[in-house]
């Protein structure tokens, strides 16, 4: 099965967005395309790419989920900024883009860490 | 609510300094009953940042407390760990060690002279090189004049600790009942407080132990009794999470001040410390406003201008929460500990102020003591109700 | 001139803006995307605006054509809004502003502090505004219950399917299966498909007999709004779907549930049971569903956070009180739309347009609000019509496994929360919250404090406690959106450029 997602090409939409100039984005360092005024996330998913993060604890991988703004699972870091929500910013050409894989601090022993008695 | 059995002891506030009064009063043999009128953890404790200092406190009773509190810790995760198993939450002790830095060259002489009468009291305060600073915090603003390492200071997750705490009186028979309000007293013969009403019936007890933290005053007026418990403010930022570049507890040296301060109005000092979870917390202010939990912009803008002060990083980190919790203020800054004078059978545990969560643990030692008749195990006299320095406020109305 | 600030440019925001002008307010529309027109009215920006709507700018069709209609439900009337209020110098219009705090001042009216700029930017300006009346129409998010698998990419809710669909042309897979509860599905199918992908299926969990009994227990009722021009549309519009999934052959099943998705790193396939009247999943009945999508709504949570920050009381089922003139609890707090009850677009535009009006200094008895005021009086069932036909089951956690994620942002399990409250013997939120770490990550609990809430009652409840004994919510976030800190410590030395709501005698105020 063909898997994921993708931009609709303008000659097979039946809503038919007018063509836009593309954008060329960064993202670890491989290149992605999209089209002038669509959100980072629009850009990525519809290159293709489902998934840019990765959580803390289990480090499972995360993408868009609630695609509104509201559940953060798609934050990702934008020329140096660290959570930007790929939904809700419009992709700029040349934009960098960082995923993000933030780890906790150093695991403790049960109860307590006696780190700093050192 | 099983009523009818008369505890040796009973708890008012399932918060850090009830949770450690019933722990230590059910080790001492005692049986105990928690009440809280709302759930367990669920005020201040809910609302602090988890402090165990000794680097924010002068020479006097407090620190003193605060050092035999200190001291505690380390026996009470152990003890967790070992009773409560690896499924219970991590207190998350952590002693991490403060810093304490001075941001301008008219701050230095006063935070070394401050350090050096520490040292004399017994806290390892040890002025450290600029540089020294550095390493210890890289992102540390090198613009630094002076800076005391604290190598003491320690942090916990609060409600965790309080919670633990709970659990390990619990397992020596303690009952917690949440959704308890005390309404009144019960006085026996010659006045004596022989046990409490409650929104749920009446309770007698041998020994009622009031540790409603900054609700405390108002417990006491329910049972008659003056304390000049009130509530000051405090608001604490917390940021999304982000690698960790902050790895002790790193405080401006003005922070000193607004502690020991009784200034009703807005007092902000940078305290800058990260989290278990990777989350950097920004406290703290200080704001004498009753029990008025509205958001102030103002308090939040200070709180985050002095921490970027301090580690020029954070401007670009994003501020996810910011909560507030009241602080349980004293008009002569020392907790009121111990047996009331007034009424026979009530006894002390409030009046902490910021510092509830790391003098829990002593404080919990003194009241037993009083409570069972034993020797204290630090001079506790300090900390009555009926001081000198507390006596004008309980005349008053 | 009296000042009414407007928090949120969908259906409501828009209605209200446009009463508010009508009755002589001065008015600023505020909201946090760059386009106006709300989750409702997502369209494509301006740099690839769909073909129908360049057209539909120089035409009388009061739709657009086949294929854009259903994407864009009341198009023209978005159209003629946002034109009006666009060119009316009178009405300020903010995009990409996002409120982020709401003080409660001494003189009663709230000061409203705002960042302009790109979302979650670092250099965003910030300002404050004092406004006479503030409307709140903040709208709602999807609810989506937790499923094992559910944290997969490829999970998505129905919003963002229908998000990507509008505002991106993005398919969000090939094969996409789409399930939960409620009417929206019906949309969210219609959004998918329309981006070329294969719906495989639309999985409702409440039983047709549950549906008949809340959409059809007053047929003449619901003959009525049908009838009804323009505010009975809603009605209309899922008759319409209906027609259409039919024809399109979208199996169209009730009484069924998404129960896991499966994958690694993706998803692959989803697991579909039937499940009983309170949606517990009939064992037996399992199926596996190749799928590399599914969009899952189970209803919507309100967007609270100003409305609490403001201080405005909420009713006993969650939502903004609001009296007759749309006013909360607060005198100068008037609240519109979703956050005053799921009743959809029809419903917003009218209690909009009531709010706005009155905001403005009107009266809910003038022949102005006449039209809203019936319409609202219409539509007033619909919400409680929607929860009786498809309100979540208790029975949904039957599906949950151990490992099944609660919390999204900090990886807590179904599991970890239950030993963690059940270690600690907590029953607070605060402190289950705390000790456990559910709802604590960077959405604030917007995607799971609800259901930690919930689950925590029902320990409570095992208990014999009441809920809510700690007296914290879920829903009280008084940072309402991330600020940088460096924005944060900003100081707002005046006041932005443009008509200012700020009228009194004070202004420009600074910092309060």
């Amino acid at each position: 099965m063909t898997q994921g997602p993708r931009r609709l090409p303008a000659a097979a939409d039946r809503v038919g967005p007018r063509s836009a100039k593309t954008v060329t984005v960064s993202l670890d360092g491989g290149t992605v395309t999209g089209l002038a005024g669509q959100t980072i996330a629009g850009v990525l998913l519809g290159s293709g790419v489902l998934s840019w993060r990765r959580t803390s604890t289990t480090g499972a991988p995360r993408g868009v989920f609630c695609g509104i703004g509201v559940c953060f699972d798609c934050i990702i870091t934008v020329n140096g900024d660290r959570d930007v929500r790929a939904c809700q910013r419009r992709a700029a050409d040349g934009d960098v883009l960082t995923s993000q894989h933030d780890l906790l601090p150093a695991r403790r022993p049960a109860g307590y860490n006696s780190a700093g008695d050192q | 609510m099983s009523g009818d059995v008369c505890p040796d002891v009973v708890v008012i506030g399932a918060g850090v300094v009830g949770a450690a009064c019933a722990r230590a009063l059910s080790m001492a043999g005692l049986t105990v009953t928690v009440l809280d009128r709302g759930a367990t953890a669920g005020g201040t404790t809910a609302a602090g940042e988890g402090n165990l200092l000794v680097s924010d406190k002068a020479p006097g009773d407090e620190l003193r407390l605060a050092q035999f509190s200190l001291g505690l810790w380390p026996g009470l995760v152990d003890q967790a760990v070992a009773e409560l198993g690896p499924d219970f939450p991590s207190i998350e002790y952590h002693r991490k060690g403060g810093l304490v830095v001075a941001t301008a060259a008219a701050g230095a002489g006063p935070l070394l002279a401050f350090a050096a009468v520490q040292a004399a009291a017994g806290v390892d305060a040890t002025p450290i090189s600029p540089a020294a600073a550095l390493r210890l915090e890289p992102d540390l603003n090198p613009a630094v004049a002076a800076a005391v390492h604290y190598p003491q200071d320690a942090q916990v997750q609060p409600v965790i600790a309080a919670q633990a705490m709970l659990a390990l009186a619990r397992r020596r028979g303690a009952e917690v009942r949440q959704g308890a309000a005390v309404t009144g007293p019960l006085l026996g013969a010659g006045g004596r407080l022989t046990g409490v009403m409650t929104n749920r019936g009446p309770m007698s007890c041998g020994a009622v132990v009031l540790a409603a933290g900054p609700w405390s005053g108002e417990v006491a007026a329910t049972l008659r009794v003056r304390l000049p418990v009130r509530p000051r403010r405090g608001m604490v930022l917390v940021t999304t999470r982000m690698p960790q570049r902050v790895f002790h507890k790193v405080y401006d040296a003005d922070y000193v001040g607004a502690v020991e301060s009784g200034e009703a109005n807005l007092q902000t000092s940078s305290v800058v410390e990260s989290t278990a979870a990777g989350t950097v917390l920004i406290g703290s202010s200080r704001q004498q406003i009753g029990f008025d939990s509205r958001l102030r912009v103002e308090v939040l803008r200070e709180l985050a201008a002095k921490a970027i002060a301090l580690f020029p990083f954070l401007a670009g980190a994003s501020v996810m929460r910011a909560y507030g919790g009241f602080r349980p203020f004293m008009p002569d800054h020392l907790p009121v500990i111990g047996a009331d004078h007034r009424l026979p059978g009530l006894f002390h545990a409030t009046g902490h102020e910021g510092a509830g969560i790391g003098l829990s643990t002593g404080t919990a030692e003194l009241v037993t003591a009083a409570v069972t008749g034993a020797e204290s195990p630090i001079d506790a006299a300090a900390f009555l109700a009926d001081r000198p320095t507390l006596r004008p406020y309980l005349a008053a109305a | 001139m009296r000042q009414v600030l407007i928090v949120g440019a969908g259906p409501a925001g828009l209605a209200a803006a446009t009463a508010a002008r009508a009755a002589g307010a001065g008015v600023t529309l505020l909201d946090a995307a760059d386009q106006l027109g709300g989750q409702y009215w997502r369209h494509l920006p301006a740099q690839r605006a769909a073909t129908p709507e360049m057209a539909a700018e120089d035409s009388s069709a009061d739709e657009s054509p086949a294929g854009a209609g259903l994407l864009q439900h009341g198009r023209r009337r978005f159209q003629r809004l946002r034109a009006a209020l666009e060119a009316d110098q009178q009405c300020l219009i903010r995009t990409s502003s996002q409120v982020w705090a709401i003080e409660r001042t001494g003189d009663g009216r709230p000061a409203v502090h705002m960042l302009e700029g790109p979302p979650d930017g670092r250099d965003r300006r910030r300002s404050v505004l004092t406004p006479d009346a503030l409307i709140l129409a903040t709208g709602a998010h999807d609810r989506t219950l937790p499923f094992p698998g559910w944290d997969l990419p490829g999970v998505f809710s129905g919003g963002a399917a229908q998000a990507l669909a509008k505002g991106e042309r993005v398919a969000v897979g090939h094969r996409v299966v789409v399930a939960g509860a409620g009417p929206f599905l019906l949309p969210v199918a219609e959004s998918v498909s329309s981006t070329g992908a294969a719906v495989v299926g639309v999985f409702e969990a409440s039983h047709r007999t549950r549906l008949a009994a809340g959409w059809l227990t007053r047929p003449w009722k619901l003959a009525w709004e049908l009838a009804g021009a323009g505010a009975g549309a809603k009605l209309g519009e899922l008759a319409g779907y209906a027609g259409n999934q039919l024809r399109r052959r979208i199996p169209y099943r009730t009484g069924m549930a998404v129960v896991a998705a499966h994958g690694i790193d993706r998803v692959e396939a989803v697991t579909v049971a039937r499940v009983d009247s309170n949606w517990s999943p009939v064992s037996g009945t399992q199926r596996r569903i190749s799928a590399d999508a599914v969009c899952v709504s189970h209803g919507f949570t309100p967007r609270l956070e100003l409305a609490i920050a403001a201080g405005c009381a909420l009713n006993p089922d969650r939502f903004v009180q609001v009296d007759a003139d749309g006013r909360t609890s607060v005198p100068t707090v008037f609240a519109a739309g979703e956050i005053t009850g799921i009743g959809g677009a029809d419903a917003a535009l009218a209690q909009g347009a009531v709010a706005g009006h009155c905001a403005a200094g009107g009266s809910v008895a003038d022949p102005a609000v006449a039209a809203a005021v019936r319409s609202r009086a219409r539509l007033r069932g619909f919400a409680s019509r929607i929860e009786r036909a498809h309100g979540i089951g208790a029975g949904w956690t039957d599906w949950l496994v151990p490992d099944t994620l609660i919390c999204r942002c900090e990886d807590v399990s179904y599991r970890a929360l239950g030993d963690s409250a059940a270690a600690t013997a907590a029953t607070g939120l605060r402190s289950v919250k705390l000790s456990s770490r559910a709802g604590l990550g960077i959405c604030q609990g917007r995607i799971c404090g609800r259901t930690v809430e919930e689950l925590l009652a029902d320990r409570g409840r095992a208990a014999g406690l009441a809920a809510g004994l700690d007296g914290a919510s879920v829903d009280n976030r008084p940072i309402v959106s991330p600020i940088r800190m460096s924005e944060l410590a900003a100081q707002v030395s005046a006041q932005p450029p443009g008509p200012s709501p700020t009228q009194s005698p004070e202004a420009p105020r600074e910092e309060c």
